[in-house]
């Protein structure tokens, strides 16, 4: 069993702050890891490798820098590594992404693709179901675990929101994968010491099956209209009390919070 | 010497770090107040390598550096100190022996085992009457044709009561001395042999400190460890390696408990501010951590040196004794900072000041580190 796994090297959002002015990113001083759902991705992959001996390809478009990332998919486990990394890729967005991601994929020989469900730098879930309709490879997104049955299907479960899905699935496709649900492996002591004597193979856009001017800027058209961070979404709580109750349970809630 | 860190350093060091901070500091405090062996941790260790770093992969390590092992000791020790010591003793003080004086046959029959962690290591050589008088070994190993038997006590022994392996030095001619002193690789379950009382300890509560007992212990020739006579030459430098483990342990409960209180008196106000805006604050931080920085300097300079093949005998001095006595500084300084909340257990420092003061004493005390240096100084 061949297995991509695409991932991304992204700032620790945890320590990010926005360029209040420009509403850009501030990434000095920031440090880069690898993006929690594609680590998920990533450990998914190695758990197949592990019980059934899959081959793990991970692949990943950016800039050089990227190279410490795919060094720690070697020290967890990854078999091989690929950086798309070339000016022509710069500015683009999940559409050229997904393009030229898919024109890699097409290069290599695969039974199953699995990437996070988004990236923590930009939130838009767009690359891991553009690159399956590149591929034309059905999809299940937000999967929290993945099992292979006898027959050689996969069963996945597939976390919503609000509900949970068991799917089945033959042949070849693409999954996308939930951080929260995965608890991603350490890398190994001896993984970490041959991480450097491995190659990380860089390839160029000429390398891959492409149109070029599908690709970065040109084949982007997204424009970025203003960023800010997300706004915490706070677990309710649910009490059960009576109507008088309530209103002084609220009443002191507001006041805990000053803002009566 | 480069003294940054290698780029395998540093992704070892995200590693060890991440390790550190998710799987062994939620149990530190338990493991302290309980005096509770990790020993669930010790298994992830394992798996992950960490109990074999530098250890060749021929004998199932992880093929790492001295180094990258002492990295291990320090980040583990900043948020547990008892973890710390587990790793340093089974590394340092088991396998280092047998992978610098054992046999093929030796390396080949417990290396594995260790390095995997399946097996934990330790190593015996005080005893009630030879503490930092080491040559005064009463106990003592008989040839009895085609075997040894061991008989005498050992104590204050790290791991003891959870270790299979035990490296451990008796008399095999009294009337030369230190040189009829010999090693031998013991193992868990020999005929005549006892592991005896725990000792409870002020800090590192959690490492198994216990007595080692042979009655007519029956020992196989082939576990003999280096030359007939050769054991005190044998300890001697195997603890020379096993204080830059003790010198990493010290600096990390050091910088653990500068991270604590770098942490606490940004947060805890006072006279209308935080304290760490006080000039008496900064100013006592500032020689804290310039003596925590150069206490890791001297570590990394030592076991460079290990790494390199180079003597590192009286750097291994230095770099015990000046991260001791900075950690047992720092500490203490700490838990004043803390102030009446820093003497409670709701804050990890007093732990800490506890932890500290042992560095100050097992594997040489700090007069032997003295010894040790000056001999070099004025030989």
């Amino acid at each position: 069993m061949n297995i991509i796994v695409c991932i991304k090297q992204v700032p620790d959002t945890t320590e990010i702050k926005i360029d209040p002015v420009k509403g850009t990113l501030i990434r000095e001083g920031v440090p880069s890891i690898m993006n929690p759902d594609d680590k998920g991705a990533l450990e998914l992959a190695l758990q197949l490798k592990d019980q059934f001996g899959a081959h793990v390809t991970v692949i990943s478009m950016g800039p050089p820098q990227a190279d410490v990332m795919l060094r720690e998919a070697f020290a967890m486990g990854a078999d091989r590594a690929i950086l798309l990394s070339d000016r022509k890729f710069a500015g683009a967005d999940t559409l050229a992404t997904s393009y030229a991601l898919s024109g890699l994929c097409r290069m290599l020989d695969y039974d199953l693709i699995i990437a996070g469900r988004q990236a923590i730098d930009g939130d838009t879930a767009q690359v891991g179901p553009e690159l399956a309709e590149h591929l034309d490879l059905p999809q299940i997104t937000y999967v929290a675990s993945i099992e292979r049955l006898d027959n050689g299907h996969l069963r996945v479960r597939k976390e919503n929101e609000d509900s949970v899905q068991v799917l089945e699935v033959e042949g070849k496709c693409l999954l996308t994968v939930l951080a929260s649900a995965v608890e991603p492996r350490y890398m190994s002591v001896s993984g970490i010491v041959e991480a450097y004597d491995k190659e990380v193979e860089v390839w160029s856009a000429d390398k891959i099956d492409v149109d070029e001017n599908l690709l970065g800027l040109k084949g982007s058209p997204t424009k970025v209209f203003q960023s800010f961070p997300k706004a915490l979404k706070a677990p309710g709580e649910v009490h059960e009390v009576s109507d008088e109750e309530a209103v002084e349970l609220i009443v002191n809630k507001l006041k805990e919070k000053h803002i009566i | 010497m480069d003294f940054s860190y290698s780029k395998t350093e540093q992704l070892f060091l995200q590693m060890i770090r991440s390790f550190a901070e998710n799987e062994v500091k939620p149990l530190a405090a338990e493991v302290d107040e309980q005096e509770r062996f990790p020993l669930e941790t010790v298994e992830k260790m394992g798996k992950l390598g960490i109990m074999g770093i530098p250890v060749p992969k021929q004998y199932g390590g992880a093929g790492g550096t001295v180094q990258m092992y002492i990295m291990a000791v320090e980040e583990l020790s900043r948020v547990c100190a008892t973890t710390g010591v587990v790793l340093s003793a089974h590394t340092s003080l088991c396998m280092a022996p047998i992978m610098e004086h054992g046999t093929e046959e030796q390396k080949m029959k417990y290396l594995p085992k260790l390095a995997s962690g399946e097996w934990i290591g330790a190593f015996g050589l005080t005893e009630p009457n030879a503490g930092t008088d080491a040559a005064m070994q009463q106990t003592t190993a008989v040839d009895a044709g085609d075997h040894w038997v061991l008989n005498g006590s050992k104590i204050f022994i790290t791991n003891a009561s959870y270790a299979h392996v035990f490296i451990v030095m008796a008399m095999t001619d009294k009337s030369k001395g230190t040189k009829g002193i010999s090693a031998f690789i013991v193992e868990k379950g020999m005929p005549g042999f006892s592991i005896g009382k725990k000792e409870l300890k002020m800090g590192i509560r959690g490492s198994a400190t216990c007595e080692l007992i042979f009655e007519n212990c029956i020992v196989p020739k082939e576990n003999l460890l280096g030359a007939q006579g050769k054991g005190f030459s044998i300890a001697m430098k195997t603890l020379d390696g096993g204080r830059i483990g003790i010198a990493s342990q010290a600096l990390g409960i050091a910088q653990g408990a500068l991270d604590e209180t770098v942490k606490y008196t940004k947060e805890r106000k006072q006279f209308g501010r935080a304290i760490a805006k006080f000039q008496n604050t900064q100013f006592q931080m500032a020689d804290l951590k310039t003596k925590v920085e150069a206490a890791r300097l001297l570590v990394r300079s030592a076991a460079w040196k290990k790494d390199n093949g180079l003597p590192y005998s009286p750097d291994a001095a230095m770099a015990k004794l000046f991260a001791a006595e900075t950690a047992m500084e720092v500490t203490t300084k700490a838990v004043q900072f803390h102030g009446g909340y820093g003497y409670t257990r709701e804050y990890p420092v007093e732990r800490m000041m506890r932890d500290a003061k042992i560095t100050e004493i097992y594997e040489g005390t700090s007069e032997v580190q003295r010894m040790v240096i000056a001999g070099h100084l004025f030989k």
